[in-house]
């Protein structure tokens, strides 16, 4: 390249320097397929790893989906019937102590990703396991809480209340769902030794995810069910 | 030379015709193979090359173009006379909304992301996008998305609520026909697309640049193109929320919009506006990043004050979320409102007109070359800047409730999504052609292609000015000659104007699909492309035309905005050369010589290439899981198990996708019988 | 960007000397900002301490004040959670300003949206 052009900075080209083997090794990958071996922050212009990158533009872009909900929630929250509303409803140690698993749920994860950076992935498999079992108790909670509901009086269609509060809570609960279903997976490719990237990588982006989902539960438990309406 | 994965003819077509009945069990998936073919359909189908991927997204982008602009003839042709009878009220109703759905979601805004595909990982340097099966899944989730509300047509008719569809409006006692839930599934559908390749081509532009290739010193285009994606990454989740409380209401009885249960009507206007603000600036901004490239190259001069246009793009990305509230002046928000939210709206013309600025002092003093190209770019800055001064005539409340639901509106938009979106998309396809596909579009037919679409263009809107202003409402199906009015202000007489520049504007459409047959039939005559035809600027032009599916040789080191005029180029200023006495010129200072061509330039970096160029192998799961969205929505419009049978695919989809490893397994390259020998060609 | 990119280029060098280190998947520099597993411990009862806080809250009267440090408490742990178990606060920036971005957008929107619905009036 320098024959061509003239630059007296071009020393860089060191760097991917075509006689040298390692440098030419690195010039040859192409993206990353899997977000996995390829990507460990060593070969990206930030030093960072696609995925997590990835992930967290997921998560930035969450935030305004669970902002529209809440607010269309808080907007409706008082246009109920007289006789079913929060104020029947609500069963605020029932909630806490749900919501106190979930939040347990996430120490628990931080645990699995702990064990996995140590390579310990028999502790991580565990810590996962006891993860989507406090994750599945939180939605056995929430199912167990809209039954109730449901026979005080609550239906779906019933008022805008009602409307706003089960599609708030119900998408938080698929993010559950789907985030107990990774869990699994992933204790599931662990045991098999089928992950395809990175493993330490794919835990903590389980752990992401998890740790999001308890923390918009965070914001839910206070804006829906401390703050009186 | 750099072989990346074994092409389908060096095994005499035996891979073309595979028979999975003799696949060995090494195969990935026991009894089928990876698509590793690189002809045929399978090579398109299941390609995760995003160069491929880019051109299936403008092929299907120009598809949806051509009919919303047949849904657009209809409309004109309904209102050409007073009493139209071309369309009934219902059908005009449809029309119209699905005429702006289209063009919006169906046509400029994955014609910005074929250019975004194609184009990032060149002008960066990169040999793919960060995700490329991710990329396939949002082409793929936008065709089927596409398709799906489409159907629409031929299962009860489209949807006709307007394309923001104001709710309670678009519930079912008003619009009681299927048409909304597929508008609102659809559009479900290609917000994932547009989601997904929003994180793609973000950690792409962050993470994927070439050594050297700070960011500012990212070509412009890809400037834009991530900030569009930040638009769509922080707007797309918002009318998620709407459309899927839509779905909810008109599906499962819920009761977001019944206003006889309580409910806020400007709920839904909100949420759509959150949205529908930035989507404004995703129309616009990929547009404004492709003549920004295209008027440096045939000013031959650079960007006049590139981080200006870095910032007033951020910017405008920024300001871009603060003003949606000046579309619902109309609708009793309450004075301190209007007032915040029209100051807003004056603040956001400065930084586009600072873009505005930039590219004519870019073009001030600068040896102009008319190309096709530069053509369209010159029509985005004239045709752009009249659509943005009716757009602040709106943001003055007042005036703006005049204005509102009156063809005024019409007109202004169209200024401003035709002028400054489409115009951009055409000087990039110009533009961009020979990098594409190896040979120039034919100039000749482009130029007319221009200036029929021109002329057209403001035939068609123009006229609406004075339409609206004189007072005739927007998606009224019919006017009377009663209320047309007289002498110059006749409504009759700038209708037929608006219906005769709609079919001018046909006619320049149709050019252009002469231009591209004339240079692409069999036995053209145009020949093949030079590597730099237009002596371009920036990085995508150091490679062939069109690049290698690996897109470069090795990869560039970057020294440079505008790198590759730097390569092409010496500064020699201060040395005994003629100067250019001529103070406006930006280059006063620097004067300088050709010291190299592309050719020259690109053969260097085939001869030090990278030995193995590893990319990533194509895959089926793509496809499948974009296949599963339209059978979720199918579903949830008609019969429940269905929607099971979508989940299950897409679960297998999912899983299937998660387990399946980086690159095939090398019997997926080879019919078992051709053994070791043949092997070895994968690996030259 | 200027510091990023001069992190970039002694990345690229330092992939250049250690080639055998694309091949271990532990996050070694991770590691060393990482809390223990005893802190993680203590971080989850200051967070259930902090619940057991709002609950007590809703159930005594504490006037003007109670929804002010309802609010307070539910950020707190948001940004412990954030913080600490996301990783955040020992991260690239890039993160904590991807997500923010995010998370201010849609606090600022919703909230002035709410504003034009006269919600904090009632």
């Amino acid at each position: 390249m320098s024959d061509v052009v003239k630059d007296p900075e071009s020393d860089a080209v060191d760097v991917v320097d075509p006689a040298g083997e390692v440098a030419a090794d690195r010039g040859a990958h192409a993206g990353d397929h899997h977000g996995g071996h390829d990507d460990h922050g060593h070969h990206t212009s930030l030093g960072l790893s696609n995925v997590k990158l990835a992930m967290w533009l997921f998560l930035g872009s969450e935030c305004l989906l669970f902002g529209g909900l809440i607010s269309t929630y808080m907007l409706y929250r008082n246009r109920h019937s007289d006789e079913v509303g929060p104020d029947q409803l609500w069963d605020i140690p029932f909630t806490s102590a749900s919501s106190f698993v979930l939040l347990m749920s996430s120490l628990t994860m931080v645990l699995a990703v702990s064990a996995i950076n140590r390579r310990d992935e028999r502790n991580c498999r565990l810590w996962l396991t006891v993860t989507a079992t406090l994750g599945g108790l939180f939605l056995a909670g929430q199912v167990y809480e809209f039954t109730t509901f449901y026979r005080e009086g609550l239906g779906y269609t019933d008022s805008l209340f009602s409307s706003s509060f089960y599609t708030l809570t119900g998408f938080h609960g698929a993010h559950v769902a789907i985030g107990i279903i990774m869990l699994l997976s992933t204790v599931g490719m662990l045991a098999k030794g089928r992950i395809t990237g990175d493993k330490g990588e794919t835990v903590e982006m389980v752990g992401l995810y998890w740790h999001f989902v308890d923390v918009v539960w965070i914001l839910i438990f206070t804006l829906v069910y401390l703050i009186p309406a | 030379m750099a072989i990346i994965e074994r092409p389908a003819s060096e095994s005499a077509g035996a891979v073309e015709v595979y028979d999975p009945s003799v696949a060995t069990p090494s195969s990935s998936y026991g009894f089928l193979r990876r698509p590793v073919e690189s002809t045929g359909w399978r090579s398109w189908a299941f390609t995760v090359d995003h160069k491929k991927i880019g051109i299936m997204y403008g092929v299907v982008a120009m598809v949806f173009f051509i009919v919303g602009g047949i849904e657009a003839g209809l409309i004109r042709l309904q209102l050409a006379q007073p009493e139209g009878t071309v369309l009934s009220a219902d059908y005009y109703n449809q029309m119209f909304t699905m005429h702006a759905t289209t063009m919006v979601f169906l046509f400029v805004m994955p014609m910005a992301a074929a250019f975004a595909n194609y184009m990032i990982p060149l002008q960066i340097g990169a040999r793919d996008v960060a995700f490329p099966r991710l990329n396939a899944l949002s082409l793929w989730v936008f065709v089927f998305g596409g398709i799906f509300l489409n159907t629409s047509w031929f299962l009860g008719g489209g949807a006709d609520g307007g394309w923001f569809m104001y709710a309670p409006n678009s519930d079912v006692p008003f619009s009681p026909s299927n048409g909304v839930d597929f508008w609102a599934l659809g559009l479900q559908i290609t917000g994932i697309a547009s989601l997904v390749g929003a994180v793609n081509l973000i950690t792409t532009c962050l993470n994927m640049r070439a050594p050297g290739m700070s960011l500012m010193r990212m070509p412009i285009f890809t400037w834009m193109a991530m900030v569009v994606q930040f638009l769509l990454l922080f707007a797309m989740p918002v009318i998620t929320v709407a459309l899927f409380m839509l779905i909810f209401q008109r599906n499962y009885d819920a009761t977001f919009f019944s206003v006889a249960e309580g409910a806020d009507p400007l709920l839904w206007q909100h949420l759509f506006w959150i949205f529908g603000h930035p989507e404004v600036y995703i129309i616009v901004l990929p547009s404004f990043g492709i003549v920004s490239e295209v008027l440096p190259v045939f000013s031959k001069k650079p960007l006049f004050g590139y981080p200006f246009v870095v910032f007033s793009g951020a910017a405008i990305g920024f300001v871009g979320w603060g003003v949606w509230a000046h579309h619902m002046f109309a609708s009793g928000l309450g004075p301190v409102s209007v007032a915040v939210f029209s100051v807003a709206t004056m603040a956001i013309a400065v930084p586009t007109g600072v873009k505005i600025i930039n590219w004519t002092l870019t073009m001030w003093g600068g040896k102009l070359q008319f190309t096709t190209a530069m053509l369209f770019a010159i029509g985005l800055i004239v045709q752009f800047t009249i659509g943005g001064l009716s757009g602040v005539t709106h943001s003055v409340a007042p005036s703006d409730t005049q204005q509102t639901d009156t063809y005024y509106i019409v007109a202004h938009f169209h200024y401003v999504i035709f002028g400054g979106g489409v115009l951009g998309l055409f000087a990039g396809m110009y533009y961009w052609w020979p990098k594409i596909f190896g040979k120039c579009l034919h100039e000749g037919w482009g130029k007319q292609n221009f200036w029929w679409m021109i002329v057209g263009m403001n035939l068609t809107f123009g006229p609406m000015h004075i339409i609206g202003l004189q007072g005739q409402p927007r998606r009224m199906y019919q006017w009377t000659e009663f209320r047309a009015g007289e002498g110059f202000f006749n409504l009759g007489f700038w209708n037929m104007v608006a219906t005769i520049g709609t079919f001018v504007l046909a006619i320049g459409v149709v050019f252009w699909m002469i231009a591209v047959w004339v240079t692409h039939r069999p036995g053209s005559k145009v020949p093949p492309a030079p590597l730099d035809p237009w002596d371009a600027r920036s990085l995508e032009w150091m490679t062939t035309s069109p690049p290698k599916p690996h897109n470069f040789d090795r990869t560039p080191t970057v020294h440079a905005l505008d790198e590759v005029f730097h390569r092409k180029y010496e500064d020699v200023t201060g040395e005994d050369l003629p100067e250019f006495p001529d103070p406006a010129r930006a280059e006063a200072h620097h004067n300088y010589v050709k010291v190299a061509t592309l050719e020259e330039i690109v053969a260097e970096e085939e001869r030090l290439g990278d030995e193995h160029v590893h990319l990533p192998a194509p895959s089926y799961w793509p496809i499948v899981l974009a296949f599963s969205l339209p059978v979720i929505a199918y579903g949830v419009i008609y019969t429940s198990w269905l929607i099971a049978v979508g989940a299950a695919i897409a679960v297998l989809a999912i899983f299937g996708w998660a387990l399946e490893p980086a690159d095939a397994e090398e019997s997926d390259f080879e019919p078992p019988s051709e053994g070791e020998s043949s092997k070895e060609l994968a690996h030259v | 960007m200027s510091t990023v990119d001069a992190g970039d280029e002694t990345e690229l060098e330092r992939e250049v000397l250690d080639p055998e280190q694309e091949h271990d998947w532990v996050h070694d520099e991770d590691e060393a900002h990482h809390p223990s597993d005893k802190k993680y411990i203590q971080i989850a009862i200051i967070l259930a301490v902090i619940t057991a806080f709002e609950v007590a809250a809703s159930y005594v009267d504490l006037g003007p004040i109670f929804i002010p440090a309802l609010l307070g408490m539910m950020v707190a742990k948001f940004l412990i959670v954030v913080g600490f178990f996301m990783h955040l606060r020992f991260d690239n920036k890039i993160f904590t300003w991807l997500f923010y971005t995010g998370l201010i957008l849609a606090v600022g929107v919703y909230v002035v949206a709410l504003l034009t619905f006269q919600f904090f009036n009632s």
